[in-house]
């Protein structure tokens, strides 16, 4: 059994990462979960939260918006509309995200939106400021 | 027959002109290469994405509830068509290329009947549609302050199609923008994102056998609205980099003429020049003579 796999995580604007990882914590939008070579292949979307890639050179995380993942056994590609590595991240980088799901939230409400908008605009405000919490800055 | 004078300040100001024209080729070189870096690095992204969307749509799009981005509205009764510009001229036939293409299409479409609707991002070709089909334009994007293009600019040309497309303003959009091939060569191209077609050859074996969380249809459902602003933001990309290309070569042609021009402005001068010194001669020697 392979212990590595391929893992790739892109953005719409550049490319973050590529390398081998022995496993990947990815924040889906049902749940945490742990993908590790020789996954069942899955795709499940992205909620906001921290991305955890274990590799034999260390370990390193990213800040995830929303997006999705897909996996199969040697392979898993993150696609997240927005990310960030963890050490470049600062309070401000997080408040301007919150402000962001907020005015969304806000506009969702105004334009009287079909309900279930308003709920994912709401969910997503909330997510945002879940992660500020357990980032602790 | 131009004055010495005349000839010295024409020279003068087409040398000014190519001063401008090479530096702004230098300029749209230096764009250029980022654009097309940009570019590049956007196409991991939407490579995989097209694929997953391909899987998906192949096996959830089929069915009856499936979403009206990938099934469409049943009718193509009402058009729209976005078209992405540049918000500076002085690039060749890159903005009227594009309009060109934009203004045969609408007009193809009025011929069959069907409504236009057209939506405009740069400057530049709301203006050259403007004359025949302002009656068509429902709003513009305006991305002249835009430095860097970035995936939020995408982002909210698509929330704001996504929106007109929910409240049934159109059944079907095409964009209009230029692929860039190479630095001579844009193709202008007309590309229908919604409803949104997904072809990729391997789609059976790519679908198969993945687990899906939350449902197919969820995800499917979720992952459209972003598809709509992949293209756009691959759209704007492709055209940054053809305008920068289509700038750069049409201000190179532009530099070469100008030097043309002062070549021959120069001999002229000097030609004359010459004429004014033997006629000042044949002065001198016929009043000697006269004496």
């Amino acid at each position: 059994m392979a212990d590595t796999m391929q893992f790739d995580l892109v953005s719409p604007e550049r490319s973050l990462a590529s390398l081998q990882a022995t496993a990947v914590q990815i924040p889906g939008a049902e749940g945490d979960m742990t993908a590790m070579p020789m996954h069942a292949p899955t795709i499940t979307t992205l909620r906001p939260g921290v991305l955890r890639v274990e590799s034999p050179a260390g370990t390193s995380e990213y800040l995830v918006t929303g997006g999705f993942a897909e996996i199969n056994g040697e392979a898993l590609s993150v696609l997240a509309e927005r990310a960030l590595p963890m050490d470049e991240v600062t309070r401000a980088h997080l408040d301007e995200l919150i402000e962001e799901a907020r005015e969304m939230y806000k506009t969702a409400q105004e334009d009287d939106q079909p309900h279930g908008l308003v709920a994912d605009a709401a969910k997503l405000l909330a997510d945002m400021e879940a992660l500020g919490t357990h980032m602790s800055l | 027959m131009p004055s010495l004078k005349d000839l010295k300040t024409r020279i003068q100001s087409v040398k000014n002109t190519r001063k401008i024209t090479k530096a702004m080729q230098m300029v749209a070189a230096a764009k250029l290469r980022r654009a097309q870096e940009a570019a590049e690095e956007s196409r991991p992204y939407t490579k995989r994405f097209n694929t997953v969307m391909a899987g998906l749509a192949a096996s959830a799009g089929g069915s009856d509830n499936a979403p009206a981005l990938i099934k469409g509205t049943g009718s193509d009764q009402v058009q729209l068509l976005i078209v992405m510009t540049s918000e500076r001229g002085l690039c060749g036939g890159f903005n009227s290329n594009i309009a060109k293409q934009a203004r045969l299409k609408a007009h193809e479409l009025k011929a069959a009947g069907k409504t236009v609707k057209i939506l405009t991002v740069g400057k530049k070709g709301r203006d050259a549609l403007n004359r025949d089909l302002g009656d068509c334009f429902i709003g513009h994007v305006d991305l002249s302050a835009v430095k860097r293009l970035g995936y939020v600019n995408a982002q909210d040309i698509a929330r704001d199609v996504l929106a007109r497309f929910d409240a049934g303003e159109f059944d079907v959009a095409t964009i209009f923008f230029a692929e860039f091939v190479n630095v001579v060569t844009q193709i202008p191209t007309a590309q229908q994102i919604i409803p949104a077609s997904y072809e990729g050859g391997e789609v059976e074996g790519v679908s198969a056998g993945y687990d899906y969380e939350p449902s197919e249809e969820a995800i499917l459902a979720d992952l459209l609205p972003r598809g709509v602003a992949t293209q756009i933001f691959s759209a704007l990309l492709e055209n940054g980099a053809s305008e920068q290309g289509a700038r750069m070569s049409a201000m190179d042609n532009a530099t070469r003429n100008a030097g043309e021009m002062i070549d021959q402005l120069t001999i002229e001068f000097n030609r004359s020049r010459q004429a004014v010194i033997t006629n000042e001669l044949i002065e001198i020697i016929s009043g000697a003579e006269a004496l």
